[in-house]
């Protein structure tokens, strides 16, 4: 790992700020330009990036494919949570009205919640698309087959 | 309970759709089965609950989000969609349990839980596409089952690589297939500003001789016709059943393409009105002539089949056929022929895929010649598969006698005798490739020497439901035959862009 200092030193620089730009996209997604898929993908982009650099055998390390499968699976339970939460709360599915003592304040709190589901899966299926390319064995066996 | 009865346009779609996720979740294989079981389990209750609800021609309507149609998204139920909710809910909760063992030999240990996500996906997105009452969520929940398939059918590689090709041939059709399905609603979307199906119905009215609107129909139903398999758009299916893991043949072969042929009829009679393809005669003489070729060829192509799944797929192919010429014939009889047709095929199929799926669990293979005089070493499941060959020829005291009986009523009733013949001559195509199933599995000595044991309980019960549904529907034809007339007039009398009961809170304007 003597190779590529500008790269590396660069990466760790710019791995911090990238998150928090996703971070900003996620929770001002529903003031401005952006939202949860946008997020999800920047996001992605700062593993994705620390993953070309340092190799990706270092980053399924720290963010292993299992963990990377829950989080898949947790973004949709929070997307449709929210509805449920919802109709305990006695409106329709994805009724956001509900959620605060005025309409448009439930609706705030709705997008943010749906909004941040779509983020967290969104991410974690960049990161594995990612490892699935990535990660593909280097040649095909003929008894693979 | 009332909240629950409230809500349960939603809930039927929306159990299943948390169940992927908690598979996933908790990622153990056990846990992840009896999740999607009872998901599966807890939806055919509702389902069948819808259907008593609308049985009487009443129709449900939920305003999702709050917001009222047609600004909003709305799920909207008549006898047509509950009778189609409670097929896919009824074969999944079958097919589950069977799916628990037959997986362990087929799919390697670390995608179980995998498999039971994507099935329960995959089950979500048939539901949904039935339930919905808007156009674009039809698209939706379409890609949400679609894509999904196609990974379940690939998940049979492990046992034959070339389940993959097959995906892959699913994946690009499938995806034309949407894709047209989509440029379809793009069309009536510019035209008339609305996605909502009784919204477009009265928009689309006045608007017959406009040739976007027409071009979009033809988008739509050839986009719909390649996930139906119509006759010559049917290269995916034989492949796609052909190699899947046994369970999601059966699955598949009794959901997927009834779902779909539910969307035709859906934006035919009640999007589009029905004269729209009727007076015009341009559904009328492209249904006609590809169901009667779907009847013979593939039916002729069955019985050159080796592969008997392969066989029971083009047997697939051709009973599409049938449930395709009732639509042509363009009747309230027609029309309850096909939703009969489509319940009887689903059981009848869904019965011998299973029975099928035990033998190669068995011996390990599923070509015809491997099973010689499987008959006495494997009674019970080949005689499962006979009592479904028999439903499929259609021989009285089975469901397939029924269905095929009002399709024959329906064609009296035009004058088309011709027709009728014709059906009772493609049914002989069908005693000719059973006869073949039959022959090889009694009448063939038995080539080696191993000995063969009895499938498992745990395959025969649920194979054994679905063939017992079948004597019993044949033997008791009223039930099936009430919930078709009614969804019949409810596509073709437009009950469905009548008044319906808003169930749950209703919408904001």
């Amino acid at each position: 790992m003597d190779h590529h200092l500008i790269l590396r030193a660069i990466t760790k620089i710019l791995v911090a700020p990238i998150l928090l730009y996703g971070l900003y996209v996620q929770f001002h997604g529903d003031f401005g330009p952006g939202g949860g898929f946008q997020a999800g993908v920047i996001f992605a982009v700062g593993f994705i990036l620390y993953g070309t650099v340092f190799g990706l055998r270092n980053l399924r390390d720290k963010v292993p494919d299992y963990v990377v499968h829950r989080f898949v699976a947790l973004g949709l339970l929070i997307y449709a949570g929210t509805g449920v939460v919802n109709l305990f709360q006695g409106g329709n599915f994805l009724d956001y009205n509900v959620m605060a003592q005025k309409g448009y304040q439930g609706q705030h709190w709705g997008i943010i919640a749906v909004e941040l589901g779509v983020g967290v899966t969104v991410f974690a299926v960049m990161l594995a698309i990612y490892y699935a390319f990535a990660g593909r064995p280097p040649q095909i066996n003929d008894e693979d087959w | 309970m009332s909240a629950l009865v409230n809500h349960s346009l939603i809930l039927v779609v929306l159990i299943p759709l948390l169940a992927a996720p908690l598979c996933m979740l908790f990622g153990n294989r056990a846990v992840a089965f009896w999740i999607s079981f009872f998901a599966s389990l807890f939806a055919l209750i509702l389902s069948l609950h819808l259907l008593l609800m609308v049985i009487d021609g009443d129709v449900l309507s939920y305003h999702l989000g709050g917001w009222a149609p047609p600004l909003g998204i709305e799920y909207r139920v008549d006898a047509a969609n509950a009778l189609v909710l409670l097929i896919v809910s009824a074969i999944s909760t079958v097919v589950l349990p069977y799916a628990r063992v037959s997986i362990k030999d087929e799919i390697a240990e670390h995608h179980h839980t995998l498999f039971f996500a994507c099935y329960m996906l995959c089950f979500t997105g048939l539901l949904g596409v039935a339930i919905t009452g808007d156009a674009f969520n039809v698209f939706v929940f379409l890609e949400i089952s679609s894509l999904s398939t196609y990974v379940l059918v690939a998940l049979g590689a492990n046992k034959d690589k070339r389940a993959l090709s097959a995906a892959y041939d699913y994946l690009i059709l499938g995806t034309i297939g949407a894709t047209f399905f989509v440029i379809g609603l793009g069309l009536i979307y510019m035209s008339t500003g609305t996605l909502n199906m009784v919204d477009l119905s009265q928009r689309l009215a006045p608007l017959e001789d406009n040739k976007t609107v027409r071009t979009a129909f033809a988008f739509i139903v050839i986009g719909m016709g390649l996930k139906i398999a119509i006759y010559p758009l049917h290269r995916w299916l034989p492949g796609a059943y052909t190699y899947a893991p046994s369970a999601i043949s059966a699955f598949l072969a009794a959901t997927a393409t009834k779902v779909a042929i539910y969307v035709v009829l859906r934006f035919m009679f009640s999007v589009f009105s029905a004269k729209f393809g009727f007076e015009l005669d341009t559904v009328r003489l492209i249904f006609f002539p590809f169901a009667i070729i779907a009847m013979f060829a593939a039916s002729l192509i069955a019985v050159y089949q080796v592969n008997l799944k392969r066989l029971l797929a083009y047997s697939s192919i051709a009973q599409i056929g049938y449930m395709l010429l009732g639509v042509a014939l363009f009747s309230s009889a027609g029309l309850t022929a096909t939703m009969a047709h489509l319940f009887n095929h689903a059981i009848t199929k869904g019965a011998m895929f299973m029975a099928v799926g035990a033998i190669i669990m068995r011996i390990g293979s599923p070509l015809l010649p491997k099973m010689a005089g499987l008959g006495r070493q494997m009674p019970w499941t080949s005689a499962a598969i006979v009592l479904g060959g028999l439903s499929l020829i259609g021989v009285p005291g089975t469901a397939g006698f029924v269905s095929k009986w009002l399709l024959l009523t329906a064609a009296f009733q035009q004058g088309y005798w011709f027709i009728a013949l014709l059906i009772v001559a493609s049914s002989l195509l069908a005693v000719i490739y059973v006869w073949k199933c039959v022959e090889t599995l009694y009448l063939t000595p038995s080539t080696s020497n191993v000995a063969v044991a009895e499938a498992p309980l745990s395959l025969l019960v649920p194979t054994y439901v679905l063939v017992i549904a079948t004597i019993w529907f044949g033997l008791d034809a009223s039930t099936i035959t009430v919930a078709s007339q009614t969804a019949a007039e409810s596509l073709i009398g437009g009950g469905y862009g009548g008044e319906a009961t808003v169930m749950g809170v209703e919408g904001r304007k």
